[in-house]
């Protein structure tokens, strides 16, 4: 390395941590962010939560109660997945570069994974939430939606990494469209596929508490109940059910996944 | 030898299709979700629900929602504001969790740290990233009073958790011979780390951190709706949840959208120049 290029790296280096220093002096202008008086509530926060936030032995009669809640969660995050999935693989199919079946239908699929990506899944929730009203099928639907977006750009980039090669094969061979995706493009994509799937089902059962919260339905509308009438050893043992589960479930996802990819 | 390559049947037909380990789970995990999927559409809660008239009012609503945008309860400076207060409020998640993560993930790192400190920092991170962050600003919300503290507490927690792994992960990808160069120099632990460690993986660093970023600014939208974290994501709970205001919710999610996509244009640009092969996560 030259003096000139390390003269220029250094003034580079310069540069940007000079842009990150006012970018986050403007933040903390306007969210009204103290970073010392951050910091200082810190200790007073974690010993809070360590003397309000303890499971008692009475809290346990709630946890049946908790128990149906957080399973109509899971479920609903489960079910909104896997619905999601299955439209995702058509849209995947069609928005793939190698499986197309045509300019539209692909500029069509990748501008639906976009949009329905982008619009936060809260603003779905509170829209469906007008008139579909206070049940699970609303959270559902939010979940569904969100879902069909990640999961459409996620298929799309397995299937134009896995197939190039196998496709073209069978397409030399006189193979038709459906024998092409049928034969070779789902049995090469599918260990990525439930790869991603069951990535989804985690990370929307940590969404589905949100969308619990803002729709009143699930586990999310429970721990939103003992939060509001400030009954906060109820509140802990929600978070522990939600621990419990969301850690199992990344344990058994991790565990396919060793096995299958 | 014959056994092991062809499995036959009893009668001493040839098994045509035979599954591995990995196709017996994937045909149980297929099968496993179709069963939890079924169970699912039984056992929800259906009240108060009237399917067909929801789904036409919904309809209707996302007519008047992505057609007649209008801003009726605020003006457009003020819309800027909250824009800016939510893009804050990622943005300052996003930079402290980066500099917290980057010393955790020096632990958590295999190479650069022993194997109990490693252990400890990841069951650290899989508790952290086990509790929703709503769960997390709201805890804060009661135990450090409400206010963006609250909210950037809340939000750093997760950024730390998903950087530290990216982080750790981009640290033990770190070519081993200059380690052994540098250790056998008798450099220290800290010289190894500001000489070899973070020039050779700074951008990579980087293009996490905005990845994280643009998470975060989604994140920042929905902690304001749910867990009153201020910003454009409360104007849009104050919009649907008190004013019905379907022009206004309308006119909120375009602005969101705008900024959500010019976020993924750029963080698209950056995977595709520093992570060639690695997945979108």
């Amino acid at each position: 390395m030259t003096e000139k290029t390390m003269r220029k790296s250094r003034w580079q280096t310069t540069i940007f941590l000079a842009i990150i220093i006012i970018l986050t002096y403007l933040s903390s202008a306007i969210t009204e962010f103290n970073i010392i008086e951050g910091i200082a509530t810190l200790p007073k926060a974690f010993s809070w939560i360590f003397a309000n936030l303890m499971i008692t032995p009475e809290t346990f009669d709630r946890l049946p109660m908790i128990l149906e809640t957080l399973t109509e969660t899971i479920l609903m995050s489960i079910a909104a997945t896997t619905t999601a999935a299955v439209i995702s693989l058509f849209l995947g199919l069609f928005g793939s570069n190698t499986t197309k079946v045509n300019g539209v239908l692909s500029a069509f699929a990748r501008f639906i994974a976009s949009v329905s990506r982008n619009i936060p899944v809260v603003a779905w929730a509170l829209v469906l939430l007008i008139s579909f009203g206070q049940n699970s099928v609303t959270g559902f639907l939010a979940l569904f939606v969100g879902t069909v977006g990640f999961l459409t750009r996620a298929f799309i980039e397995s299937i134009d990494e896995a197939s190039k090669s196998s496709v073209e094969a069978l397409t030399a061979t006189g193979a038709t469209y459906f024998q092409i995706v049928y034969k070779a493009v789902i049995p090469q994509c599918l260990p990525q596929i439930i790869s991603w799937i069951l990535f989804m089902i985690e990370t929307n059962i940590r969404n589905a508490t949100l969308i619990g919260i803002l729709t009143g339905t699930g586990i999310g509308y429970t721990f939103d109940l003992y939060y509001k009438t400030l009954n906060y050893n109820a509140v802990a043992l929600v978070t522990l059910c939600i621990v419990i589960t969301v850690i199992m479930i990344e344990l058994f996802s991790n565990y396919i996944r060793r096995v299958i990819l | 030898m014959e056994a092991t390559y062809i499995r036959r049947k009893k009668d001493g037909r040839i098994h045509l299709k035979f599954g591995n380990k990995g196709e017996r789970v994937i045909r149980g995990v297929l099968i496993l979700l179709t069963i939890l999927t079924i169970m699912a559409f039984i056992f929800f809660n259906y009240s108060g629900l009237e399917l067909s008239s929801a789904i036409t009012e919904t309809a209707y609503n996302l007519k008047v929602m992505f057609l007649e945008p209008a801003l009726s309860h605020f003006s457009w400076g003020d819309a800027f504001y909250q824009i800016g207060i939510t893009l804050g409020l990622a943005f300052l998640s996003t930079i402290l969790g980066a500099i917290i993560a980057f010393f955790l993930a020096l632990m958590a790192a295999m190479n650069l740290s022993n194997k109990w400190l490693t252990r400890t920092v990841r069951v650290f991170v899989a508790f952290i990233r086990a509790v929703p962050t709503v769960l997390w600003v709201l805890i804060f919300a009661i135990s450090a009073g409400l206010g963006s503290e609250a909210a950037i507490l809340g939000m750093l927690f997760h950024s730390i958790a998903y950087l530290v792994k990216a982080f750790s992960e981009a640290f033990e990808e770190v070519d081993e011979g200059i380690l052994e160069a540098l250790r056998a120099t008798g450099a220290k632990w800290w010289h190894i780390v500001t000489h070899a460690v973070l020039p050779s993986t700074f951008t990579y660093l980087m293009s996490w951190v905005f990845l994280r970023f643009e998470i975060n600014f989604g994140v920042a939208v929905a902690m304001g709706a749910a867990a009153g974290a201020g910003g454009i994501g409360f104007e849009l709970f104050m919009a649907s949840g008190f004013y019905f205001d379907l022009r206004e919710v309308g006119f909120i999610t375009y602005a969101i959208l705008i900024i959500a996509i010019i976020l993924e244009i750029i963080s698209t640009r950056l995977k595709s120049r520093f992570f060639p092969a690695s997945k979108a996560n």
